[in-house]
Order: structure tokens, then C-alpha cells, then sequence
């Protein structure tokens, strides 16, 4: 057996690979039954984003909480929500997440400190300085950690939080998932500095920028940033720079990318594929390891959406209630 | 024991009771404590009109002066209360709600349903509203009735001593979120409130004054014009009843109803403006389910459809008055 050189162990690795793998066939498989016209509303995909979240939430537990954006399965399924019960909520069946009453832009489960994907941009930032704000009171080490995109990284929302997290010196952590658009409008357009870093400095805190398609590097940002914030050293601001394999929600023609922009960072910088050729390359891990959990990915998504499809349908009864805990 | 205070220590009283009471209650707000970081007095001013002054010596660091950034912190107080904690944010004026509404209406008020029935969110937002303090367009404001078309928001507006600390309490308790109305000119307000902690429960109106020909149908300052109303017109051997709602969201309709089937004649009296408001609202109910009992067509009076307006000259004249009032009881009593 090889050295290791990576941060985890073999079980470590394997783990990460699962959780990437699990959100791409997700992904994938979501992606492929919209353009059938089963799922209704409309969704926004993870898919060659999913070292960002895979990286962060592997130093999570279900006592940190997240706030997620509009782009949320893959958080969701990192930070462990069911995804029989995630497939089921994007179908609008009763027995999904929010009980068909979310939607894939709000599924939650804060048994797991999962506190929502949110389709108001940049609302989650403030609701994650709650969770931090919470963690503080109880002093019990959990953090609240927010997703942005380079889109929401604009909002007064999330810059008003990053003040109060500096101020109240709040176990909060800013991740900004910058794809490099925010639905059809370049982040090279819109935001004013060319990095997070400096912005996060305007606001008094530290902020590092990795290579979001590099799995390891955003584990080790994170585990540094989410360890310090956990012993009381504050917030901090995280920038994984990465890539959208899918357009802002399906059914974009994504006719604002360059021409072959897509095939290329499918071919070149898909973050799976780079987390393989790695763990493969320093013979940690063998090829069919790697594919028995392809086939137990492949599996688990092809029962949920089986179950998905099958499920019954909320009763009119359902409109009425969950509006109030007492009314 | 029950002796007289004003609605301001009232609140204080609720709000000292219910974090002695209860570990996860913390107030959050702007100068709350008053002088953070300065050199001089901490608590220097214990709100911006003193209601939470003193809490701080007794409970330290669970009273929070936030930055100058309602957004961040009304959001801070939803992702803490959906965290388990019972946050009782002061929003200093409900004009401000512009800039953090998102938090409120989106948020809070939504993650019961949205999620499934999975998530609480037992947060209170105080807020201050109202007119006659000539405090302009920006600072006098009622908007009640923009949180009561929110379902999901339960909305409240004591206008006594006694209901404002009975009605905290029951909304730091309450496991939704609670928009508590505070009307500005209200705060020196003077009524029996017993020593001991006591809730009043929601959706319970309470008839401040029985009549027998005129229903007429308030909350907040406006209960004070109606009584003085009424006052006008029982020299005039018209006998109103006056109905302080309460509470907004939830409504109580049954309390509404049986009035007006008793007196057949209904004012509805707003300090918010006229389309869309609880007066209108009231209106509409009654319409529906006691068009029968009614001997005269409903009498609603409101601000105008105007901003409020500065100059006292002015304002006067936007603030529904209980010369108005009483006008608008004479014309459902011309049948």
C-alpha cells in the first residue's frame, strides 16, 4: 500500500467519493427526468459543484447548521437529508421532504441542521448568522454556515452579515459557490472586486479562495476556517471558485456561454473525475472500489425516483395545514 | 398584586419575567442596552423610548444592541428562533420593515408550511407604529395590515397596560412568529397589570365597552378615540360597544359578529390607510356572514390614502379623530 498524502483516511476518501457521487447521479437523473416534464415548477442543479459542499459539510454534524440557496440538493444530500424523501418533495408527492409543500427550492430538514435551500438569494446568510448566534448562547460548539452564490454575494443580506458575524464575532462561515454566473449575467460583470478575499477584508474578516473543482482544497480550507470558527476565532468567508455543468435552472438554453465552454470543463475540470484521477493515481484506492459505489449510486437514485414517481399525491386536506403551530 | 403602570414598564416587566422564566429568550435591537462601546453609561438609553431598561444589569450579554442593519439581524433573530432559541427582536419602528421584510414574510413566516410542518420559528419582532407624534412619512406608520395578510404571521397591537404585558408574554411563548405592534403614543398609557406573569390568549378580543346600538370595531389607539367617541355620543343616548381586537392575526370573528347581531350597525375604525385594512377587512366579514342583522350600511374611518403628513395642521387632520368617529356612528344610526 502507498503513502497516503491526503487529508483523509482510506474510509475518508471513499466517503467523499460517495457523497460526490450520490449528488451527480442525482443530479444527472433530475436532470434527464425534467426534460421528460414529470417534475413540475422549475430546478437548479449541483452538478460540477460538488466538491464545494462534499468538502465543507464532511466536518460538519447534524448540530451545525446550514443555510442553502436556491441551487440546494447537493447540500442537502451532503449534510445528509434523505434523498428518497428529496426526490419525493421535487415530485411534489406527500411523503417528501416538506411534504410536497417546498419544492426543490426549499427542502429542508433541520433534524439534520439542514435550515433550507431558500429561493430568495442571499436570505440565508443572516438566517446562518442565527444558527452561529444560537451555537454562541448555548456555547456548544456548532457553527452556522451560509451558501452564496457569485450572484447573492451581492445582496445587502449577505453583506450586511458579514458585518453583524464580524461584530458579534459569530461562529459564522460565508461560503461563496462562485460558478461564475449568476443566471445568465458573468460575475466578472456584476461584482465590483476580483476577489472575495478583499471583500471579506472590508468587513473585517479572513477570507481564503480555493479551487472549488479541487475537492482536497476546499476540505482543508474549510476544516481550518470551521475549526478555528469552533474555537471561538470568529467568522470567516470561504470562496470555492467553480463550475456549473447545467444552466441557472433547467431548461436554459445557456446561450450567454462560449461556444464548447461546457464540453470543455466537462472534459477538463469536472471535480469528480479530478478527485478519481488523484485517489487512483496515488493508489489509495482501487478502480472497482470506486465502482461498486457508482452502482450503489446508481441504485439508490433509481429507487428514489421509483418511489418518487409512485407516491401518492398531497390530499386536499394538506392545503390547509403547517400554516401555524397554533392558530 | 395589580397596582397602575404604563405600557412601558409593562413590556419591561413581560419581557424581565419571561427571560427569568426562560434561558433561550434574549432581546436583540438597536440601542437596546444603549452605549455600547462608548465610553460613557452602558444602558445608556435601554431603547430608543426606554422600554428595555434595566434588563441589562440583571441579564448581561442576552440583550444584544445590534449594528444599524435590520436585514442581518431580524434574519439573525428567524435563524436562531428556527435554532431552538426565543429571540425578541426590536425593530425600532415598523417603517423600517421595508429593509428587512424578505426575513419576516418570506422566512419566518413561511418555514412552518414550505417545510412541511417540520420548523418553529417562535421569534417575536416589537415594533412601534402609529401617528400624532409628528415623526412624518417615515416614522408613523401603522402597516398593520400588510403583516396580517401574511399567513404564517400572527399580528398583535395591545392598547392597554394590562394586554400589552399579558399579550408578550403570550407572544414570547407562542411558538409562530409574532409581529407586536407598540403604538408610539401609547407608552405612558396607564392601567391596572397584576404583579405576576399572566398570558392573554390570541384571537380574543376584548368589549371595552357595551352598547347596545352601534358596534364599533378597533385595536391599538384607536380603541381610545372610540371610547371617546362613545363618550360623545352617550350624551346623545346613542350607546356604543366598543371591540379592542386585540390581536389581527389570528381575528376574532365570533366576538365581531354577535356584537353586530346584537346592534345591527357597525363602524370599523383603522389608523392604517384605508384600502386593503383592517377596516376593511372587518367590513368585508361582516358583510358576509351578518348582511341580515345590518340596519345601516357599514361606516369604515381611516387614515386617508396619503402618506402621513408632517405639519401638525396636517397630521390632525389625517388621524382618524373621535369627532369622525362618532360622525360616521350618526349615519348608521339615520335608518
Amino acid at each position: 500500500m502507498s503513502k497516503n498524502p491526503f487529508p483523509l483516511d482510506k474510509q475518508g476518501l471513499l466517503a467523499a467519493y460517495r457523497t460526490m457521487r450520490r449528488i451527480r447521479e442525482f443530479e444527472e437523473r433530475v436532470h434527464n427526468e425534467f426534460a421528460k416534464g414529470d417534475i413540475p415548477g422549475f430546478v437548479h442543479l449541483y452538478a460540477g459543484e460538488e466538491a464545494s459542499g462534499t468538502g465543507i459539510m464532511m466536518h460538519l454534524n447534524d448540530r451545525d447548521r446550514i443555510a442553502s440557496t436556491h441551487r440546494g440538493h447537493g447540500h442537502c444530500i451532503a449534510k445528509g437529508v434523505d434523498v428518497k424523501e428529496m426526490m419525493g418533495e421535487i415530485y411534489g408527492k406527500a411523503m417528501g421532504s416538506c411534504r410536497g409543500k417546498g419544492g426543490s427550492m426549499h427542502i429542508a430538514d433541520l433534524s439534520k441542521g439542514m435550515m433550507g435551500a431558500n429561493g430568495i438569494l442571499g436570505a440565508g446568510a443572516p438566517l446562518a448568522c442565527g444558527a452561529a448566534l444560537a451555537a454562541k448562547f448555548r456555547g456548544d460548539g456548532g457553527v452556522g454556515i451560509s451558501f452564496v452564490g457569485d450572484g447573492a454575494s451581492n445582496q445587502g443580506m449577505f453583506l450586511e452579515s458579514l458585518n453583524l458575524a464580524a461584530v458579534w464575532n459569530l461562529p459564522a462561515i460565508f461560503v461563496v459557490e462562485n460558478n461564475g454566473y449568476a443566471e445568465s449575467t458573468s460575475r466578472d460583470y456584476a461584482v465590483a472586486v476580483d476577489s472575495y478575499v478583499d471583500r471579506a477584508a472590508g468587513f473585517g474578516l479572513p477570507g481564503v479562495t480555493v479551487d472549488g473543482t479541487d475537492f482536497f482544497a476546499v476540505y482543508e480550507a474549510a476544516g481550518e476556517i470551521i475549526k478555528r470558527a469552533r474555537e471561538g476565532g470568529g467568522p470567516a468567508l470561504l470562496e470555492c471558485k467553480m463550475i456549473r455543468f447545467f444552466g441557472h435552472f433547467e431548461g436554459d438554453q445557456q446561450t450567454y456561454r462560449g461556444k464548447g465552454e461546457v464540453e470543455q470543463i466537462r472534459t477538463s475540470r469536472d471535480c469528480i473525475k479530478l478527485f478519481v484521477e488523484k485517489v487512483l493515481d496515488a493508489g489509495i484506492i482501487k478502480r472497482p472500489e470506486l465502482d461498486a459505489i457508482d452502482k450503489e449510486a446508481l441504485a439508490e437514485i433509481e429507487a428514489a425516483v421509483v418511489a418518487a414517481k409512485a407516491a401518492p399525491l398531497p390530499s386536499a386536506k394538506d392545503l390547509m395545514t403547517d400554516v401555524y403551530v397554533t392558530y | 398584586m395589580a397596582r397602575k403602570i404604563s405600557i412601558r414598564q409593562a413590556l419591561n416587566e413581560a419581557l424581565d419575567q419571561e427571560m427569568a422564566r426562560d434561558p433561550t429568550v434574549f432581546v436583540m435591537g438597536e440601542d437596546i442596552v444603549g452605549g455600547m462601546g462608548g465610553d460613557g453609561d452602558k444602558d445608556a438609553w435601554g431603547g430608543v423610548l426606554g422600554v428595555t431598561k434595566g434588563l441589562y444589569a440583571k441579564y448581561g450579554d442576552r440583550l444584544l444592541d445590534t449594528p444599524l442593519s435590520e436585514s442581518a439581524y431580524i434574519g439573525a433573530a428567524v435563524g436562531a428562533a428556527a435554532c431552538g432559541m426565543r429571540p425578541v427582536a426590536e425593530l425600532m419602528f415598523i417603517d423600517f420593515m421595508g429593509v428587512c421584510f424578505d426575513e419576516i414574510f418570506n422566512q419566518a413566516a413561511k418555514f412552518k408550511y414550505m417545510f412541511g410542518g417540520k420548523a418553529e420559528t417562535p421569534v417575536v419582532i416589537r415594533t412601534m407604529i402609529g401617528g400624532g407624534f409628528r415623526a412624518a412619512a417615515q416614522h408613523s406608520q401603522v402597516l398593520t395590515p400588510l403583516f396580517t395578510h401574511i399567513p404564517g404571521l400572527k399580528v398583535v397591537v395591545p392598547s392597554n397596560a394590562y394586554d400589552a404585558k399579558g399579550l408578550l408574554i403570550q407572544s414570547i411563548r407562542d411558538n409562530d412568529p409574532v409581529i407586536f405592534c407598540e403604538h408610539k403614543n401609547l407608552y405612558g398609557h396607564e392601567s391596572d397589570v397584576p404583579q405576576e406573569s399572566y398570558t392573554i390568549p390570541f384571537g380574543e378580543a376584548n368589549v371595552v365597552r357595551e352598547g347596545k346600538h352601534v358596534t364599533i370595531v378597533t385595536y391599538g389607539m384607536m380603541v381610545h378615540r372610540a371610547l371617546d367617541a362613545a363618550a360623545l355620543l352617550a350624551k346623545d343616548k346613542v350607546e356604543c360597544e366598543v371591540i379592542d381586537l386585540r390581536t389581527l392575526s389570528p381575528i376574532d370573528w365570533d366576538t365581531v359578529l354577535e356584537s353586530v347581531e346584537n346592534t345591527g350597525r357597525l363602524v370599523c375604525v383603522d389608523e392604517a390607510h384605508p384600502r386593503c385594512s383592517i377596516a376593511s377587512d372587518v367590513s368585508a366579514k361582516v358583510s358576509q356572514e351578518a348582511f341580515k342583522a345590518l340596519k345601516a350600511g357599514i361606516q369604515m374611518v381611516t387614515a386617508p390614502h396619503t402618506p402621513v403628513p408632517f405639519s401638525p395642521a396636517l397630521e390632525d387632520l389625517y388621524l382618524p379623530s373621535a369627532e369622525k368617529i362618532a360622525s360616521a356612528a350618526r349615519k348608521t344610526m339615520a335608518n
